[in-house]
């Protein structure tokens, strides 16, 4: 027995065959196969996903072409649609989500991250992360009751400080492009600030004292050090508060006022990508209806594919710096 | 006497304990990669039954490498590569299944990992899974493995707790009797009283000390004096390479080499 | 001196920037003290026994309750509980245990894609592949709907929780000669069970708020849906349809049904994150 032999890792011995082994080791495959099977269907899921929205929308895609992103009419009489309208609400309601969420929640998690002692720190983050879990219907239902009519009150205020802007002009009906941003906005601060908050956590005290050793005051070192230490991840809390955003259906259609026009006010009511799929989809007579709502159901999901892709960018160059 | 064929390159006499002609496990002519980096060189031990073996040497040097290697454990990690024998009573065990391997050849970590289960679940461990479910013959075999590791008296009414309740020396030997509950012929101890205070530590060596006319005990120690303490065999491992290899009285009072003298008189590492 | 006066500015803006920052606080904590104190004093008002026993009204007449809709809610968690929890739980095993490989990385990658499909996506998705053949609403396609959404918030939770048993844990199994699969069914599984519970326990408390994916796969139903093939009502979108309609009394039980929602959905967040921040003090 001189000769040596080379083994490759993990690589199956000959062996003398023994039934107990045998179920061992069937044992092994048939956990193996099972999870390989659960991954593998989670592959099949998406795939089939993606395949159905192209399959289903094809016949839209043929009689608009690109022009369907372009395109402002949403004639379901004439059997003419177009994107344009719903890409503009959705991406204005997040906007304006993003205008007042960013500051709001960044302003927060700076408090709870760098101010606020610990316990009322975690008290408080606890209390936000619930926000999270609060379903989207009932922001709407809160949206509809509470703060359209909030809004109706505070509408002259606004007008009279921004009525100069064509933003803030027209007339207001309570539903509009602007509530929706609202309440999207108190939808996504409770993502901003967690994951800021840890981001903003996780920043080495040696750069905190670093920047005070010098004499900077407190609010200097967050705002000149920490804060753009954690940019990445602050960026990334902010890009996937916006891909949460772009999907929201029910809150939003609630309050924007279900109008496929584009108007240059944020009071002026509006539509979004998928509050007109969630409004009109039940009423679609006709294939041509259905498939024009199934696009629009592909260019929000490709939009969201985008932005996650961006958010995961962002997130693994903040590992790398 | 040796069967020529099997001469260490590193040893000059072949150490050997009265009345054993084979020993119970060894290793000839072991090479050992991690990828490209090769951890272990040429290494030719024997291990002789109910007597206890202790690897030596400075940190980094392949001893718990080696250890491992003896049943199989560095299997489980990427990218590895062993070339050379290792044979378990005459059979070369990387020709038997490996689950065989790792119930005739046990394992004790450096840090004790119990699960989290009860006492008696731990202990019983083993047994459940090579196929034994009969409650009261399992109730024997746990209790007589804890009577082994010498911790029954401590553990004998809570035998439904959770290990983690248990202390760090009474859940390292919680962690043997779990070993020994499956009858292994050789059990591995890879520096198991580095996380202990030196009371548990003596707990544990003076059971090493009892289990071994029943049991072939290989032990990695850092610890010099703990080697010199229980061990009858010393091996000295420098660099991947086991540069010598006697009774421990040899190894300590009057080494062959020059770095096993630097080593053992505390001149380096 | 300007420098003094350069001080003095700083030291104001200071305390300004981190005033403004304790405001920001307290507006988004107040938030929720708000919608919780708001839902609670007006949707508990409205609250009575009947809400929980009662089929809904006849359009126009007062009274009625949503005891369908409760029904239909469970109904559809366990359809979504038996498409999501399984698929999800051993991807999320096959990633934690056997990953590390190319087709690993693609599985995480696309898990993460699925993760970032909107409701209503996936809700057109239930709808192509059940309610246009069987051509019908049906629970089957609602409960697809929200199964799929479980998915990757499944494999993740799992995942992560697997990979929080440590490795010395899985070589203790293993050295006493448990096979591969012995040592994650037997060892790792089990040390990780309370994080994957109560993983699924948020998970479900997440799709069961869920409107989106309902309204055009189980559609609703004013009456009982016995089996599993006719369309059936569910809390959220019975909120929904309440809330934009013009009833005054609607709107009453639109509030009921929210406040009976939120309850349910805070209670699983809350108690499951206790267990959860407990375990952190204990884990070794």
């Amino acid at each position: 027995m001189a000769a040596s032999t080379t083994l490759a890792s993990g690589a199956g011995p000959a062996r003398p065959a023994r039934s107990v082994w045998q179920r061992v080791r069937a044992g092994d495959n048939l956990a193996y196969s099972v999870t390989l099977g659960a991954a593998s269907a989670i592959l099949l899921i998406t795939g089939l996903l993606v395949y159905e929205l192209y399959a289903h929308s094809a016949a839209s895609r043929a009689k608009f072409g690109w022009q369907f992103l372009f395109t402002s009419t949403w004639d379901p009489v004439a059997d003419q649609y177009g994107a344009l309208p719903f890409i503009y609400g959705t991406v204005v309601t997040s906007a304006v989500a993003l205008f007042i969420g960013i500051p709001l929640g960044v302003g927060a998690a700076i408090f709870l991250a760098e101010l606020a002692p610990p316990r009322i720190s975690d008290g408080l983050t606890f209390l936000i992360e619930l926000l999270a879990a609060v379903p989207s219907v009932i922001y709407g239902l809160l949206g509809i009751f509470i703060l359209v009519p909030i809004l109706r009150q505070v509408e002259p205020a606004i007008r009279a400080v921004l009525g100069w802007t064509p933003l803030f002009q027209g007339p207001f009906y309570g539903v509009s492009l602007f509530s929706a941003g609202v309440v999207l906005a108190v939808m996504i601060v409770p993502f901003i600030i967690s994951i800021s908050r840890e981001v903003i956590r996780a920043v080495p005290a040696d750069q905190r004292e670093a920047a005070l050793a010098l004499g900077a005051t407190r609010w200097e070192m967050t705002w000149d050090v920490v804060v753009p230490y954690a940019k990445n991840g602050i960026m990334a809390s902010i890009f996937l508060a916006l891909a949460r955003s772009l999907g929201e259906t029910m809150a939003v259609t609630m309050v924007v006022g279900n109008d496929p026009k584009i108007r240059a006010s944020l009071f002026a009511p509006g539509y979004s990508i998928a509050a007109v799929i969630a409004n009109e989809f039940t009423e679609a007579t006709g294939d041509m209806y259905t498939s024009a709502l199934i696009e629009l159901g592909l260019v929000l999901f490709a939009l969201t594919i985008v932005i996650n892709g961006a958010a995961r960018l962002l997130v693994a160059r903040r590992n790398v710096a | 006497m040796w069967p020529a064929k099997m001469a260490s390159p590193a040893a000059s006499g072949e150490p050997k304990p009265a009345g054993q002609t084979a020993p119970k496990l060894s290793a000839t002519d072991l090479n050992f990669y991690y990828g490209s980096f090769q951890a272990l060189h040429g290494i030719s031990m024997r291990i002789y039954e109910n007597h206890v073996t202790a690897c030596i040497g400075p940190s980094g040097c392949g001893k718990s490498t080696f250890l491992r290697t003896l049943n199989r454990m560095n299997e489980s990690v990427r990218n590895t590569r062993a070339e050379g024998q290792i044979v378990l009573d005459g059979q070369d065990i990387h020709t038997l299944e490996v689950s065989e391997v790792r119930r005739r050849v046990g394992m004790v970590f450096q840090r004790s990992n119990p699960f989290p289960k009860s006492i008696f679940d731990n202990v019983a461990y083993g047994l459940r899974i090579n196929g034994s479910f009969d409650r009261s013959a399992l109730g024997d075999a746990v209790e007589h493995s804890l009577r082994r590791a010498a911790l029954w008296d401590e553990v004998k009414d809570k035998l439904n707790q959770s290990a983690y309740g248990l202390s760090g020396g009474q859940q390292q030997r919680l962690c043997i009797a779990r070993a020994l509950a499956v009858n292994p012929e050789v059990l591995l101890l890879d520096e198991p009283c580095s996380a202990l205070d030196p009371m548990a530590t003596t707990k544990i060596e003076d059971l090493i000390f009892q289990l071994k006319s029943s049991c072939t005990i290989v032990i990695v120690t850092h610890n010099m004096q703990q080697a010199a303490r229980v061990a009858d065999f010393t091996g000295f491992f420098l660099l991947g390479r086991l540069i010598e290899f006697n009774e421990t009285p040899v190894i300590f009072k009057t080494p062959a080499k020059k770095e096993t003298e630097d080593y053992v008189t505390g001149r380096f590492g | 001196m300007s420098g003094s006066l350069h001080l003095l500015r700083r030291k104001a803006v200071n305390v300004a920037m981190l005033t403004l920052t304790g405001l920001c606080t307290l507006v988004a904590a107040g938030t929720l003290v708000f919608i919780l104190s708001y839902l609670v004093i007006h949707g508990a008002k409205s609250l009575s026994w009947d809400f929980f026993t009662k089929l809904p009204a006849p359009v126009g007449e007062a009274g009625g309750g949503m005891a369908n809709a409760i029904v239909g809610s469970a109904k559809l968690l366990l359809i979504a509980t038996l498409v999501g929890v399984p698929i999800g739980f051993l991807g999320g095993v096959y990633l934690a245990e056997f990953g590390g490989t190319t087709f690993s990385f693609i599985v995480r990658y696309v898990t993460d894609l699925l993760n970032g499909v909107p409701s209503i996506v996936i809700a057109i998705f239930a709808y192509t592949m059940i309610v246009l053949p069987q051509k019908h609403f049906s629970t089957l396609a609602g409960g697809l709907a929200l199964g799929v959404m479980m998915i990757p918030i499944a494999v993740r939770s799992s995942e992560e929780f697997l990979r929080a048993v440590p490795m010395s844990l899985r070589e203790g199994a293993v050295a006493l000669g448990a096979s591969k699969a012995q040592a994650i069914f037997t060892v790792v599984i089990p040390a990780a069970k309370n994080g994957i519970i109560t993983g699924i326990m948020l998970n479900l408390a997440r799709v069961a708020g869920e409107t989106a994916p309902l309204l055009f796969t189980s559609f609703s139903n004013r009456y009982w849906s016995p089996g599993w093939e006719q369309p059936t009502a569910a809390l959220p979108v019975m909120i929904f349809t309440y809330a934009i309609a013009p009833y005054e009394d609607w709107h009453e039980q639109a509030w009921s049904a929210g406040f009976v929602l939120l309850a349910l959905v805070l209670a699983v967040n809350i108690f499951a994150r206790m267990i959860l921040s407990k375990r952190k003090h204990v884990a070794r």
